[in-house]
């Protein structure tokens, strides 16, 4: 018995690497030389090919400003409003973040575990969208496989809001 | 100078008379909302209301109030607030103090009559309860005419929501199929044209993008609803937009009455 049981927990230690596939992610926020500045509001979501959202990684807001007073401006982020943010509760655990100030931004998201959880294997889009106050919007989609077999990459590059953005898959 | 005036102030009148029905067609009615697509915790919205050439240049007279009907995502009545009315708009406030979606109207159902009386053609304006009363006994050459309007313009906080669209069964009336507040350029939205709740086959509709000022071309769209009544608008650009249907005919809920009824809508169209 003992022999059996450490053999499955063997497999279950070569097997739990599968299980918990990583999204890593670097958000670039480029530093802009304008005369009003803001952090951009970032929102990072799995949308199928469809543009249909499944789920919302991160939504970096001024989430910790009295009466929820940011979530004034989280319409803003367009596409993410209309496929994800309209229908949510804010802040949620694990998703709302602070903004983030110029510079590269590493995120790294774990298959099985919230926000990502599980994602049905099959064709995603990852999608970046950045809106700034007095500022622009602009949002770029990596596409990827779920869950990935081998390591992989992917990136998008903005060209007004957001920077390189890249994305690193491990199996 | 006396004899000269006389045939002149005629000749206005007259001149007045006959470009009256057409004041309608002439300008444009609008509700022009500050936002249409909102977040956050109760947020307000500001809503100017005029009628003018150009949209939404405020440049003619300023939209009464008296027909305002706000109705709130439960379909409950919405109060308005702040209202201010200037030279050429008015402007109230709107708070959206519960989520989903608000259906701001203006509505009016009003009668025109004329006829003659001891040989001398009369109007009359006013609404439907007082016609009894307003046209004299041994009038002849009666003609009414039932206007029914609806101007309004949608607001969303948070996500979209049908109960405020629902058709009051009165009048021209725009069902969504898809939803007034989730439009975007480069889409194609499908709504549904009513008269009195039923579809309106073969209507034109009107529709004009805002800023037209700064536009050498109208950029007028005339479209037609289907046989089911449904209106397909694919949308070039992002802008707020203004639609106007008019259909003659119809029953009217007054006898012997010719019934125009009249649908503006003002639409936000967001970039992709």
């Amino acid at each position: 018995m003992r022999r059996l049981a450490s053999a499955a927990v063997l497999t279950g230690l070569m097997t739990s690497p599968a299980a918990a596939a990583e999204l890593n992610l670097t958000v670039e926020i480029p530093r802009l030389s304008v005369a009003e500045y803001h952090n951009p509001y970032v929102a990072i979501w799995v949308e199928t090919p469809d543009q249909t959202a499944v789920k919302t990684l991160a939504v970096w807001y001024d989430f910790k400003l009295k009466n929820q007073e940011g979530e004034t401006w989280l319409k803003d982020m367009r596409q993410w409003w209309r496929r994800a943010g309209r229908a949510m509760d804010l802040p949620a655990d694990g998703i709302s973040g602070a903004t983030k100030a110029p510079g590269r931004h590493q995120v790294k998201f774990v298959g099985g575990k919230a926000p990502l959880g599980t994602l049905p294997a099959g064709q995603y889009n990852l999608v970046v969208e950045a809106a700034r106050e007095v500022g622009g919007r602009e949002m770029v989609r990596i596409p990827f496989q779920w869950p990935p077999k081998a390591p992989a990459t992917g990136h998008a590059k903005g060209s007004s809001e957001l920077g390189a953005v890249a994305l690193t898959l491990k199996p | 100078m006396k004899t000269l005036l006389r045939p002149l102030c005629a000749a206005a009148a007259l001149t007045a008379m006959l470009a009256a029905p057409m004041a309608a067609h002439a300008h444009r009615q609008w509700l022009l909302p500050s936002m249409t697509v909102l977040s956050g915790t109760d947020p307000w919205i500001t809503v100017d209301a005029a009628v003018s050439n150009d949209l939404f240049i405020f440049e003619h007279v300023p939209m009464r109030l008296d027909g305002l009907v706000i109705t709130g995502p439960d379909g409950a009545a919405v109060t308005h607030q702040n209202a201010a009315t200037g030279k050429y708009r008015t402007t109230f406030d709107v708070q959206l103090s519960k989520p989903g979606t608000y259906r701001i109207a203006s509505v009016g159902d009003g009668v025109m009559a004329s006829y003659k009386l001891g040989g001398e053609q009369k109007r009359w304006r006013g609404a439907p309860a007082d016609l009894a009363t307003a046209i004299p006994a041994g009038a002849t050459e009666v003609k009414i005419t039932h206007s029914q309007r609806r101007i309004e313009t949608f607001a969303t906080a948070g996500e979209p929501t049908t109960e405020s669209l629902k058709p009051t069964g009165q009048g021209l009336e725009l069902a969504p199929v898809t939803h007034p507040n989730d439009l975007f350029a480069g889409e194609t939205a499908q709504f549904r044209l009513l008269l009195d709740g039923e579809p309106a086959a073969g209507v034109e509709v009107a529709v004009i993008r805002g800023g037209g000022r700064y536009r050498n071309e109208p950029g007028e769209m005339t479209l037609t609803t289907a046989a089911d009544g449904l209106l397909e608008i694919t949308w070039p650009e992002p802008g707020m937009y203004w639609m106007e249907a008019e259909l003659r005919g119809g029953k009217s809920s007054i006898e012997g009455a010719e019934r125009m009824a009249v649908y503006v809508g003002t639409l936000e169209v967001l970039p992709e």
